[in-house]
């Protein structure tokens, strides 16, 4: 039989995601990519803030994590926006490629 | 049975965010990262929480993933080169990248022996008062809308502004002769 | 073991899910048939009295023909897609409630609900499974690798999006007069009479809500006179231009129940659900399958009357008019319900 999920398992399951979101943010060589796993690390704290919300019993761990929501939603909005303008400088998303302050 | 939910969940949405880290065609990333939304939809409903698992899937999936979906085919970046991928591998890239999967792997080793050191705390058992009020939709609203008013209000001037800033930075410069783009 | 609630409960999931395949079917012919009389043509009337055997007919034609793919095509998303169009349809059947609760003639001790499951966000869950159908069509378009496919996807998730706000600006009113998320609920708040005559219908209360929903409705599922995403004279058939044979099926399908998913939903939202006059209660469904099919008559009706719109229009209605109206439709509402204290 399988164990009964606690806390901590949710927990655990948080930091492996967030974990997978910090090594995809720094191996990754592709900007699309990279605003991913971002969005990946996101969700591992979203989790924890439902899980433990859960686990006091009160909806607050939920409100801060539609917060969450919408502050990803605006940090999508303007980070891909800069994307376009970058590749219409470029022609590339390799981070490697935009090495110069001013253009 | 709802141990054997979570598992299910888990595993998917992990492996889901393995595989959006771990290949290079953004097409399959986006597609990938929605996957593992899915996954962490099925929790938050084991969780208690049906609002959060449908504002997940309406807002994440629904919305944020649709964005970047549009700009992977705007851009039509299909791979990344593969050139690159001698660099890409763990452990033999330039200095920083290097330095940034130490980092990880230290972020790591401390989440492990963060969680090693707190008491296993179960949760409440189902059906009870605190788990009804978790559930409730309305508890959300009227919370979010007396104590969290402010923080509201501010995040709507947010998106707001983020709105703007992103029309300005991706609009086409009309004194600069450019591509198709 | 044998729990008749679960047996009942199976018997209602199976029974929903043949009904919808079935729905489809008789879509289908009312289409052909409806067409035809608005066109002054007799449709189809060799196969079967009346054609009614048409869509079996289609249906085996569909099934014997070759199944194409462009060698361009990516071929894992390009059959994704139309699975990820057909589920999704299903799928967000599955909150929608077409009956009051029943014991089947007394055969149960209990009564047992008439919906696949009863979930206390289930206008939310409609809400996020259409906004997953978006992707089937998006992949369609993307994966066929055909200009006409992609641009017929493109167009067709911006119109979806862009329609999904007045969507749900206009059910946020019904929400606040209903003070609840769950379908069954809306709907027993309409039950009864206003001075024994009018029925207590929400569509009585928010007429120019029930107009946005409708509009929207029709938008979300791509039919026309909003049907861009597949308008032949432009885009040979839009994302489903490269599909052939049974993907292009599940296509199909996945439009025809989808209309009856967003009818279902007006219905229980708008128009009292199953509750009418004339009949006892345990025949509700009877009421609920005479307003659906009103509802979808309307539809096809429209069809076949209306021309198409431009592109350009359809997006400035969509923001600078049906986005506008829905808001302030939902500060009344919200003024109202607030001033009367409901």
């Amino acid at each position: 039989m399988l164990p009964e999920p606690t806390l901590n398992t949710y927990l655990a399951l948080s930091a492996v995601l967030f974990c997978i979101g910090t090594v995809g943010v720094f191996l990754r060589r592709n900007l699309i990519t990279i605003l991913l796993s971002v969005e990946v690390m996101l969700n591992a704290v979203n989790l924890t803030f439902v899980a433990v919300g859960r686990f006091l019993g009160a909806v607050d761990g939920q409100i801060i994590a539609f917060f969450v929501m919408t502050v990803a939603a605006a940090e999508a909005a303007v980070g891909l926006a800069i994307l376009i303008a970058l590749f219409r400088h470029k022609a590339t998303l390799s981070p490697d490629a935009f090495t110069s302050l001013k253009w | 049975m709802d141990a054997l939910f979570f598992w299910v969940f888990a595993v998917v949405t992990i492996v889901a965010s393995l595989l959006v880290v771990g290949q290079r065609n953004p097409m399959y990333s986006v597609l990938l990262l929605i996957v593992s939304f899915v996954g962490l939809t099925g929790l938050y409903v084991l969780l208690n929480a049906p609002f959060m698992a449908a504002v997940q899937i309406i807002v994440y999936a629904g919305a944020i993933m649709v964005l970047f979906l549009f700009v992977v085919m705007l851009l039509n970046v299909r791979a990344e080169d593969a050139s690159e991928e001698a660099r890409t591998r763990l452990g033999i890239g330039p200095g920083p990248r290097r330095f940034g999967a130490v980092l990880a792997a230290v972020l790591a080793v401390e989440f492990i022996w963060a969680l090693r050191r707190i008491a296993v705390a179960p949760f409440a058992s189902p059906g009870g008062e605190a788990a009804e009020r978790t559930a409730s939709v309305q508890e959300i609203g009227l919370r979010l809308f007396r104590e969290y008013a402010f923080a509201f209000e501010a995040t709507s001037v947010l998106i707001l502004v983020a709105m703007v800033g992103a029309v300005i930075i991706a609009r086409k410069d009309p004194h600069r002769p450019s591509g198709d783009l | 073991m044998f729990d008749p609630r679960l047996i009942a409960q199976l018997v209602v999931i199976g029974f929903t899910f043949f009904m919808l395949l079935n729905s489809a079917a008789v879509l289908v012919l009312m289409e052909r048939k409806v067409a035809a009389f608005i066109q002054q043509r007799l449709g189809p009337y060799r196969v079967g009295p009346w054609g009614t055997m048409q869509p079996l007919a289609d249906i085996i034609k569909l099934m014997f023909k070759e199944e194409l793919r462009p060698r361009t095509a990516d071929t894992f998303l390009f059959y994704l897609a139309p699975i990820l169009c057909a589920s999704a349809a299903f799928a967000a059947f599955a909150v929608v409630p077409f009956g009051a609760d029943t014991t089947f003639f007394g055969l149960l001790d209990e009564p047992v609900k008439l919906m696949v499951a009863d979930v206390n966000v289930a206008l939310l869950v409609i809400f996020a499974i259409t906004s997953m159908g978006v992707y089937g069509i998006v992949l369609a378009g993307w994966a066929s690798n055909s200009k006409y496919s992609l641009l017929g996807g493109l167009r067709s998730s911006a119109q979806m999006i862009s329609y999904e706000l007045s969507y749900g600006l206009s059910l946020a009113a019904v929400i606040m007069l209903a003070g609840s998320l769950s379908l069954r609920e809306v709907v027993d708040a309409q039950s009864g009479y206003w001075f024994g005559v009018i029925p207590r219908w929400y569509v009585f209360l928010q007429p120019l809500g029930f107009l946005i929903f409708m509009t929207a409705g029709v938008a979300e599922t791509n039919r026309a006179p909003f049907d861009f995403p597949e308008a032949e004279q432009e885009l040979v058939a839009g994302y489903h231009t490269e599909y052939s044979s049974m993907t292009f099926a599940l296509f199909f399908m996945a439009e025809y129940i989808n209309m009856v998913t967003v009818s279902a939903v007006s219905v229980n939202l708008f128009l009292g659900g199953w509750h009418g006059p004339f009949l006892p209660a345990w025949l509700g469904w009877i009421w609920f399958l005479v307003k659906v099919f009103a509802l979808l008559f309307f539809y096809i009706w429209m069809r076949w009357t209306l021309p198409r719109y431009r592109y350009d229009h359809l997006m400035e209605f969509g923001w600078k008019w049906l986005l506008p109206a829905a808001t302030l439709n939902l500060l009344v509402t919200a003024g109202v319900v607030i001033w009367m204290g409901w």
